[in-house]
């Protein structure tokens, strides 16, 4: 995956709670069988909701999304972090994330960045009153810069940072282990049950 | 200090500790694979020059995108086709073994682990779906992935995984009458929210939970992910073992296994990071008004309005949800007429959910323009059923009988809700357009949702004879 580490962009405002994976990527989408392409299906069902405006120009370009508490929440369908990417963003700022959400993110190339609810209700506010405007979004640091130059930190775990910054494959970084994986399987695995009588 | 059933099973399959190097790299018992999931992970594969490290440990089925009925003219849907086509190359490339569309065994993923006896105490069990939490009424470790996931189990085995909290949900006291295992975890997610679990691995415990069949406690664990928790649990006892006994997969040494899944619940001084009780005595069936599993109420209850919610998010959740639902707020729960039934899904699709369902239905008629349909969670549950004579009940009363799969719970396959039409559906979520693009879903156990079938509206399933009598 692409490596992450300093985004500046202007900032797409989705004001809504518990937005969950079939509202960012219908059902209707899964049926492909590739990994990208899914960027124009973004929100499909939304695409002509009066709270839906992170498609109009003035956040054309915009790498940074932001929403609210609880984002990605209900199915584990990757297509959903996918299309956010696919559309462009490389970050996602809210209150709190889904888990299975969260950490498909992390697998593809995207930060997922937790901030406090009143930080996010300020770049929300911000992003919808005054579009356009860059904020910075830095995973060196682990700091978001709002415009008015106050800088929030956020917390990620050390290793998914790494990963980040670096681009690093996740299975590769596993394959390292195979002496570990070996031993296990040598010694501690658990008898059955064993699917390929089934073969 | 005592150790949780959760740490325990996660000690099993520790391959590497968590480090200064990254989080804890834990063995997987058990891959199952669908065809939603899985195609871009298999492409990983290929494009790497990977295998797959274990076949033996990896079971695929359909079960997503197939038809309900039909089946001997095939997929007619072009995309829906070329994706099952695709499992099946893979699993004949990789040499797993699949159940395909024809299969006898086929069904939900989620339900024939189970039934096929794959799933046992202690286990550690993924699959590229949120609902693989189910697993965990065994006292195994389930929870959902991604396809990246997918991939990483596929390739080596092993996850690597973040150590989640802990969270023990206490049902103490009788069910009362009419209430079962769906209102139970209903009602704990209206009480916690549907991110209250988030981070957790939620352990279910109580007298409650004791007492409920393997199918009730599948059920309870299918919804842990509705509550936003990473998996949920419940520990292995003489129920899970008489279940698990004398299945296909079960163990050859039996006994000796049992032996082994008798130290696997939570010691007596193990603590847990949260704790929250639910009081089960004050429950009533519950039903959803709303467009997440929180927004639910007693069916005794009545809608609520946003006035009623102090904070302005939930305020203004409430109102878009009462406007996707096409809801006034106030109106009697009771009173809300509906168009559809759908009886099934790996939350509810399983043999004692249809004999629930059809002991309610039996010796009456689905009222008069309601579409009612049943799908049986496997192949496997619809021959049980077909054995028991329930698919007479079903049809007599003018149900639909099915062929299994996910069917209506998500609408990936032609079972879908038209914009406005309203359904009374066993499965998990009321997602805006989850059931069809403008369909509006109430989640309901299996008997309320025959109940509501026979009357037209929702309805407790405690009183809807005498109703139906008086009426």
């Amino acid at each position: 995956m692409e490596p992450i580490t300093i985004v500046r962009s202007k900032v797409a405002p989705l004001d809504r709670a518990d937005v969950d994976t079939d509202q960012i990527i219908p059902k209707q989408f899964l049926k492909r069988v590739e990994r990208t392409g899914f960027g124009e299906f973004l929100f499909f069902d939304w695409k002509n909701e009066d709270f839906y405006i992170l498609d109009r120009p003035e956040y054309e370009g915009a790498r940074i999304l932001v929403a609210g508490r609880n984002f990605g929440c209900g199915s584990s369908r990757e297509h959903a972090p996918w299309a956010i990417q696919d559309y462009g963003f490389d970050v996602v700022i809210a209150p709190s994330f889904a888990d299975i959400f969260r950490t498909n993110c992390t697998k593809i190339g995207m930060l997922p960045v937790v901030l406090p609810d009143e930080d996010v209700r300020t770049i929300i506010q911000e992003a919808i009153d005054q579009p356009g405007t860059e904020m910075t979004v830095d995973l060196e640091e682990c700091a978001v810069a709002f415009p008015d130059g106050r800088t929030v930190e956020f917390h990620i775990e050390d290793s998914v940072r790494d990963r980040l910054l670096n681009g690093w494959d996740d299975i590769g970084l596993t394959m390292l282990k195979e002496a570990e994986i070996g031993a296990y399987e040598a010694g501690r695995e658990r008898q059955g049950p064993v699917t390929t009588v089934l073969l | 200090m005592g150790k949780t059933l959760f740490r325990k099973v996660w000690d099993l399959h520790e391959v590497v500790p968590e480090g200064p190097e990254g989080p804890a790299i834990l063995y997987i018992d058990l891959h199952l694979v669908h065809e939603v999931t899985s195609p871009q992970a298999f492409d990983g594969l290929r494009m790497a020059g990977r295998a797959v490290r274990r076949p033996d440990r990896t079971l695929a089925t359909v079960d997503h995108n197939v038809p309900t009925v039909g089946r001997e003219r095939g997929i007619e849907d072009e995309l829906s086709r070329l994706q099952v086509e695709a499992l099946e190359r893979n699993a004949r490339e990789f040499g797993i073994p699949l159940f395909s569309l024809t299969s006898p065994r086929q069904g939900i993923v989620h339900v024939i682990g189970p039934e096929l006896g794959f799933t046992q105490p202690g286990m550690t069990i993924v699959c590229g779906d949120s609902h693989t939490s189910t697993h965990g009424a065994f006292g195994a470790l389930a929870f959902g992935i991604g396809t990246s996931e997918v991939e990483h189990v596929l390739a080596t085995q092993t996850l690597p995984q973040g150590m989640p909290r802990t969270m023990r949900i206490n049902f103490e006291g009788d069910l009362p009458r009419g209430v079962v295992a769906k209102d139970l975890i209903l009602g704990a997610i209206g009480q916690m929210g549907v991110s209250g679990a988030q981070g957790h691995v939620v352990e279910y415990a109580g007298s409650a939970i004791r007492g409920l069949t393997m199918e009730g406690r599948m059920t309870v664990c299918n919804m842990s992910i509705e509550g936003g928790a990473r998996a949920g649990m419940v520990a292995p006892d003489d129920t899970t073992f008489a279940y698990v006994e004398g299945r296909m997969a079960a163990p050859d040494d039996f006994a000796a296994s049992v032996e082994r899944w008798r130290e696997l619940p939570s010691d007596p001084d193990a603590t847990f990071d949260r704790e929250m009780d639910v009081d089960v005595p004050s429950l009533a069936p519950q039903v959803t008004w709303g467009t997440t599993p929180g927004m639910v109420a007693p069916i005794t209850g009545r809608v609520p309005t946003p006035e009623q919610y102090e904070d302005p998010t939930d305020q203004e959740a409430v109102r878009r949800s009462l406007e996707y639902m096409g809801l006034q707020g106030g109106e009697a729960m009771e009173d809300i007429a509906i168009d559809t039934v759908f009886l099934g899904s790996c939350t509810n699709g399983r043999i004692e959910d249809l004999r629930a369902a059809a002991e309610v239905v039996q010796g009456h008629s689905v009222k008069d323009g309601i579409r009612a349909m049943v799908v049986p969670g496997s192949m496997a549950v619809k021959a049980q059923a077909e054995e028991e004579g329930l698919d007479e009940v079903f049809r007599t009363a003018g149900f639909e009988w099915r062929d299994a799969g996910c069917s209506m719970c998500l609408g990936m396959n032609p079972d879908i809700l038209e914009p406005g039409e309203r359904c009374a559906s066993t499965s998990n979520r009321n997602f805006e357009g989850r059931q069809g693009k403008g369909g509006r879903t109430h989640l309901v156990s299996p008997a309320m949702a025959a109940a509501a079938a026979i009357t037209g509206h929702l309805v407790d399933v405690r009183t809807f004879d005498a109703a139906l009598a008086g009426a």
